[in-house]
């Protein structure tokens, strides 16, 4: 095995992450450049934001429900279970729901992204494109990029939606409590803050996201070996970045808006 | 005193001469690594000309051809294409030039995603938002120029390779731009289908006068353009008479350790001393 000295390693990491960013910035602001592919966002938005319903929604179900099921033990020990609306309603929509929905959309869509762009990469379309006087980061990573923004933040609010619903059947039919106390508990708990959280989340999700799946993709070599490394890359990375991120993004909300 | 007309004349000259020259290659230098694949390539290309690109495998030139459409950029050098010095263009401003160049890729690149129909229409789509009639009857056309029309509604996986050839030809044709870069049109395919795709892009040379660089590994592809021309009247290619080659705006480039080594007609080719170009055409 060839050894590469740690200068070397260093430089390429760098100048990786500094292509990273100019990628990113590209991607942004081709929206406000000509030509604008509103048909491939379109597509996009469909093939990503419907596609994803189904995962989202079972995902989103049960974690509300198995959410209610954990709480209850301990909750019951304080003699406080009437509060588990309250508790499965926060954690949705303040963490759960946002991190589930983008964990599973990375794992549908990242890797998804990366091989579609990558087989295009080893097979010269992405240059027959543009030969063909089109730019590839306007056509296939622009849209990509708006559409899971935009289709992140509903499946999100669906996710927060669906898991609440998880919740409340297993409140009713496992814990017997009222559904109205319990859907009461919910909607009061939550206060501007939880939703701010909850809704800035996957908009920053989806753009990682899209951006990681799209640049490892368009950055694939080496014949279908290089497509199934790009793939993997950009699901392992796409997933690690949401989790690592989702910390950040959550401590610095929290003293943004001053909130415990 | 007498006018100093000799500059005049000489830059009208240089003028003239750079609208009659659709590429001009000068010292051009390209490497990846420690590899120098090009060292300092030069050569032109008039309008109306094909010129055919031999060497061994990895002598670039398939590099030639990503360098005239400004997919790359040499090292140093200039690469002028259609008057402009690509290597110093922006890739927004490379978007507008390349519409003016048609390029047939290696593999075909294809997009597997579009049916035969809507890769032929590909770029005039982009250029005008809707599939309408006036685009249909032009891709029924490029698709007629290579006798493919009843492939429109298929997806390029479901063509053989020979037919996947000739529909990137009618992509690179639909707009008729005024460069076409083939590159290895015929590799893999059997004589019959080659020579068929010789025929269109001989077609394409003396009907529509379209500028051509061709990279290819058969030599014979190269005699028989140089040989032939197509006749409008039969619909088909025919030999030209012995000693008429010179009649047809077809030249031969051979590339070596990254250098041009040789630059000319057929007649020059096949009358070349140089021990290693004998060799190769033997």
């Amino acid at each position: 095995m060839e050894l590469t000295s740690p200068t070397y390693f260093a430089k390429v990491k760098v100048q990786t992450v500094q292509d990273y960013v100019l990628f990113c910035v590209q991607s942004v602001t081709n929206l406000f450049q000509r030509p604008f592919y509103l048909t491939d966002i379109v597509s996009q938005a469909d093939s990503i934001g419907v596609g994803s319903l189904p995962i989202v929604v079972l995902t989103g179900f049960f974690t509300g429900a198995v959410l209610a099921l954990q709480a209850s033990n301990t909750l019951e020990r304080f003699g406080s279970l009437s509060l588990v609306g309250q508790l499965v309603s926060t954690s949705m929509v303040r963490e759960l729901g946002p991190v589930l929905t983008s964990l599973m959309v990375a794992g549908r869509n990242s890797s998804g992204m990366a091989s579609e762009l990558g087989s295009m990469m080893v097979t010269e379309q992405i240059d027959a494109m543009r030969a063909l006087g089109t730019d590839p980061m306007k056509k296939l990573v622009t849209p990509r990029v708006a559409a899971t923004v935009f289709m992140l933040f509903f499946l999100a609010i669906i996710s927060d939606l669906v898991g609440l619903a998880g919740g409340a059947l297993v409140a009713r039919v496992l814990l017997h409590l009222d559904s109205r106390q319990y859907w009461s508990y919910a909607w009061q708990t939550l206060v501007f803050q939880d939703v701010f959280m909850g809704l800035v989340k996957p908009v920053l999700f989806g753009f990682i996201i899209a951006t990681i799946g799209c640049f490892y993709g368009m950055n694939a070599r080496g014949g279908t070996q290089g497509v199934g490394r790009a793939t993997t890359q950009a699901m392992v990375a796409s997933s690690v970045l949401i989790l690592v991120l989702d910390f950040f993004v959550t401590r610095l909300l929290m003293a943004v808006l001053s909130y415990h | 005193m007498s006018a100093p007309t000799l500059p005049l004349d000489s830059a009208a000259a240089t003028v003239q001469e750079d609208a009659a020259r659709v590429i001009v290659f000068d010292d051009v230098k390209l490497g990846f690594g420690d590899n120098e694949v090009l060292r300092g390539v030069s050569f032109h290309l008039a309008r109306g000309e094909t010129k055919a690109l031999f060497g061994v495998a990895g002598s670039g030139k398939s590099l030639i051809l990503k360098l005239a459409m400004g997919l790359i950029r040499p090292d140093s050098g200039s690469t002028v294409v259609l008057g402009h010095d690509i290597s110093q263009m922006r890739e927004e401003e490379l978007f507008q030039l390349r519409r003016k160049i048609g390029m047939v890729f290696q593999e075909s690149a294809l997009f597997d995603s579009l049916t035969v129909r809507e890769n032929v229409a590909y770029r005039l789509m982009e250029e005008h938002g809707i599939y309408d009639e006036d685009i249909d009857r032009r891709v029924r056309e490029a698709l007629h120029f290579v006798e493919l029309e009843h492939t429109l509604d298929l997806y390029p996986a479901e063509l053989s390779g020979g037919m996947r050839r000739r529909v990137a030809i009618a992509r690179a044709v639909i707009t008729q731009p005024e460069l076409l870069l083939y590159d290895s049109p015929t590799g893999g395919l059997d004589p019959v289908t080659s020579n068929r795709i010789i025929e269109f892009i001989v077609k394409q040379r003396d009907v529509y006068k379209t500028s051509a660089l061709l990279v290819t590994h058969r030599l014979q592809d190269g005699f028989t353009m140089a040989t032939h021309q197509f006749d409008q009247d039969a619909n088909r290619m025919v030999q030209l008479p012995p000693g008429r080659s010179c009649d047809v705006p077809m030249s031969f480039l051979i590339l070596r350790d990254g250098k041009v080594i040789f630059d000319g007609d057929a007649q020059a080719l096949k009358e070349s001393r140089d021990e290693y170009i004998r060799e190769y055409i033997s």
